[in-house]
């Protein structure tokens, strides 16, 4: 153990060198990293969101509801089928992931049976007397449950960027799940708004032929109408609360091809401009030649943002979106038209944010708490073992740099429980010196000379430091696999801080030992 | 200089003769402890049961009469209130709101109108039903996860008897910490299952420098009764054992003291735990070994391999 070749000893001085190279640029301000020339390592340990500042949100995509919408298409068709074969359904319903048709007659089936059989390729049809079942594949609904569900992270990673937003992280998490990450963030509200919307735009007639009073208040609603609320903005001003609408979408977003905020030139009030393509201007273009002096709704998620008259025909493909919009209101709506409607809508299921207030507290308490921690640590070793004591007091500082070093190469993120970790590694990592000069204490006092003594203490020492790490060692990884966000940050400087203190106690503190050992020839340790 | 020394050199501390004793103690801590859990409960945070917590600096020291009355008055249920760390800084507590997430909005958003102009709003949590019991799921996991690995890791390098004195001792540790979260009402989160497994990590790590000790000497002295050699081994690892110990308690004193108030009640169970660690490893875990006849296997097991001489010359 005290025998050091040659190639040991540079690898020891090659590794605590690179530990200083690899750690230095978390001591210099941000700015001065960007000017280092391109062969110094320059990259910072990557802060997390509690120490930065920053949102955290779990999004659920309710994928059931797309399948649900494309189940009500299916059933959809085969009402048409059945209507142009003249066949007659009792009734049609979605029932766990299938159609179910019971037809009025039941010898009126087999007919049935071929109308609807073409409509979904690849879907099972089954009759059991006067029922015929619908039912799509399985690996279909699974398609398209995922399709969704990356559709989704695709439109949410639009909207996020169209804000301006820096770095954000955007992932899948599971069959249904999105976490959104968004560092530095100073209107956590405005992404949630602007996350939160499925943003589903349509344009439909309103329903003047009917009483939208007699709707909302006896619950009588035409068959080929809906009652939609009023904006919340809206009905918060005493304006009207609800609307009778067709059914039938005019126009929808997906025709949309740009959206911006604008300013109405009459009343200079913020409204959204847009164009349709070519298939929606000429749609729009129908139906407002059509429907002039009638009043069209256009509503945003089931909500009936303005109802404007159609003055004239619109023919053009562009027109303005006015309603109780401020400035800021306006431009989201324009982004969120822009950047599409998800496929489903999205709930937020958590939300960690924090403000950046925090984070530089919680930054500058963590450093104190760091230093402050060393200082005593490095005391206390110079107390207990002396010369030894240094030692391992350069060993502990060397660990530092290459944890923060290793932190800063494999850009792990630094939590608040991560600097814990850092914390506890400083008390911890002097564990195996402590095992090894004791053991040495002992060695001399059972009279062996310095250099046996040292050799043996090491020996001895290292199998139960070893066992005594990978139980620790143990522990970080499981919290790493089960746990999230920062406890994961405090998994990984903790499981690299075990790794990195193996190395110095060992090899560091034992080179240095060695290098006096043979320059002084001591006699007598003082020990 | 003169080095100081916690221990002095050659200590003969009798341990195994207040075995009972430490063992009695200690069953009665852990009865204790799992009876304070189960009848006084966790103090869950919204980690675990769901809900919003949301850190606020005022501008000027907060009123907290005024604040609750305000608050309490929106009707989002139970609102808890606390300071937190300075006299500015307030730490709310709200149940899960019924309904989905735009309710959990409005409660936020209700809450800052409440508050008014002028507030710092430093943290803004929200977990959803699903997720807490989720994350309550994985920290459960978690923590029996490393028992059975650290056991199965222990005992492929001892005997078997040697693990489950370790993990005894490991299970003693984290029980007498919950038991001390219920007591204290100290909010139990995801910082505090990391904790907890840090202790568990660390008390084996403190009971494995014993067991190596105890199994080096079962194999060298193999006629010494197994009580005194007991003593013995604890007796020389102990200057470490308390060494290690309060270097660690040192760094996390710190970090208790100075590392800012959301990490306190962190650093508060890894203090505990480390002291209660310390303990188990000296006084709870070695005993053990005592009733399982651990003498007779491992000096065999030296007998039929020629380790234990090769790892001493």
């Amino acid at each position: 153990m005290v025998y050091f070749p040659k190639w040991k000893i540079i690898l020891v001085v090659v590794v605590c060198l690179m530990g200083v190279a690899y750690s230095a640029p978390n001591f210099l301000p941000k700015s001065a990293t960007e000017n280092l020339p391109g062969w110094l390592p320059s990259q910072q340990v990557n802060l997390g969101l509690d120490l930065q500042g920053g949102s955290h949100l779990l999004l659920e995509v309710e994928v059931d509801e797309v399948i649900k919408q494309y189940l009500e298409g299916i059933g959809e068709s085969a009402r048409a089928e059945l209507r142009t074969a003249r066949l007659r359904a009792r009734s049609l319903t979605v029932v766990d992931n299938s159609v179910v048709i019971t037809m009025a007659k039941a010898d009126e089936v087999a007919k049935a049976r071929e109308a609807v059989k073409g409509i979904e390729p690849g879907a099972l049809v089954s009759t059991d007397g006067d029922t015929i079942t619908i039912a799509p594949l399985n690996t279909t609904l699974v398609e398209r449950r995922q399709s969704a569900l990356q559709q989704s992270v695709e439109i949410l990673r639009r909207r996020i960027d169209e804000t301006g937003t820096r770095e954000p992280t955007i992932q899948r998490q599971g069959d249904n799940r999105v976490l959104v990450q968004v560092p530095g963030l100073k209107d956590p509200d405005r992404l949630k708004a602007i996350i939160g919307k499925t943003a589903k735009l349509t344009f439909q007639l309103v329903d003047v032929e009917n009483s939208v009073t007699d709707a909302m208040e006896r619950g009588r609603v035409p068959p080929g109408s809906l009652l939609l609320e009023a904006t919340e903005e809206d009905r918060a001003m005493g304006r009207q609360p609800a609307y009778l609408v067709k059914r039938r979408v005019l126009v929808s977003g997906e025709d949309l091809v740009d959206a911006h905020q604008s300013f109405e030139q009459r009343t200079n009030q913020p409204v959204v401009s847009f164009r349709l393509n070519a298939r929606g201007a000429k749609k729009f273009g129908e139906v407002t030649t059509k429907n002039v002096g009638r009043p069209f709704a256009i509503i945003l998620d089931k909500k009936v943002i303005s109802a404007p008259v159609i003055r004239e025909p619109i023919i053009t493909g562009s027109g303005q979106i006015s309603g109780s919009f401020t400035v800021q209101s306006a431009q989201d709506l324009a982004l969120l038209l822009r950047a599409g409607a998800l496929p489903a809508p999205i709930k937020v299921i958590e939300e960690r944010t924090v403000g950046a207030s925090l984070g530089a507290d919680s930054i500058s308490a963590g450093e104190t708490a760091c230093i402050v921690g060393m200082i005593a640590v490095i005391v206390f070793m110079l107390f207990a073992y002396g010369r030894f004591g240094v030692m391992a007091d350069v060993a502990l500082f060397f660990n530092l740099l290459l944890i923060l070093a290793i932190l800063s190469v494999i850009q792990a993120t630094l939590t608040l429980p991560g600097i814990a970790g850092i914390v506890l590694t400083v008390g911890m990592a002097v564990d195996a010196n402590v095992l090894i000069f004791e053991r040495i204490r002992e060695e001399v006092r059972a009279g062996r000379t310095p250099l046996s003594a040292i050799d043996a203490g090491y020996s001895r020492a290292l199998s139960t430091i070893v066992d005594a790490n990978v139980t620790t060692l143990i522990a970080a990884i499981l919290l790493y696999a089960f746990g999230s966000g920062p406890v994961r940050g405090f998994a990984v400087t903790l499981a690299i801080g075990i790794a990195t203190s193996m190395f110095t106690a060992i090899m560091v503190t034992r080179l240095m030992v060695v290098t006096w050992l043979r320059r002084t020839r001591p006699q007598e340790l003082p020990l | 200089m003169r080095l100081l020394k916690l221990v002095a050199d050659e200590t003969r501390i009798p341990f195994m003769r207040f075995r009972k004793a430490f063992i009695t103690l200690s069953m009665v801590a852990v009865l204790a402890s799992i009876a304070m859990v189960l009848v006084k409960g966790m103090n869950f945070g919204i980690d675990f049961q769901g809900g919003i917590l949301i850190e606020v600096r005022m501008p000027q020291a907060a009123d907290m009469g005024k604040m609750r009355k305000e608050l309490g008055g929106l009707g989002l249920g139970e609102v808890s209130l606390q300071e937190f760390g300075q006299p500015s800084d307030v730490l709310i507590r709200i149940g899960a709101q019924e309904g989905d997430a735009s309710a959990q909005e409005a409660a936020v958003n209700a809450v800052k109108g409440a508050l008014g102009e002028g507030v710092d709003y430093r943290r803004v949590e929200f977990v959803g039903p699903k997720v807490s019991s989720e994350l309550l799921l994985d920290g459960v996991l978690a923590v029996g996860a490393a028992m059975v690995a650290m056991l199965i890791y222990i005992w492929l390098r001892f005997e078997w008897q040697f693990g489950l004195g370790a993990v005894l001792a490991l299970m003693h540790d984290v029980f007498l910490t919950l038991g001390m979260f219920s007591l204290l009402g100290l909010e139990f989160n995801l910082s505090t299952v990391a904790a907890v497994l840090t202790i568990a990590g660390y008390s084996i790590n403190d009971t494995v420098v014993v067991f190596d000790r105890i199994r080096e000497d079962l194999r060298r002295f193999k006629s010494k009764p197994v009580v005194d050699l007991l003593n013995e081994s604890i007796n020389a690892t102990l200057s470490r054992t308390l060494m290690t110990s309060l270097t660690t308690l040192v760094a996390l004193l710190a970090l208790f003291f100075l590392g800012g108030e959301v990490i306190r009640d962190f650093s508060f169970a890894m203090i505990f735990g480390i002291v209660v660690g310390t303990y188990s490893s000296i006084c709870v875990a070695s005993p053990l070994l005592l009733y399982t006849n651990v003498a007779a296997r491992a000096r065999s097991a030296a007998d039929e391999s020629t380790e234990g001489t090769a790892e001493a010359s």
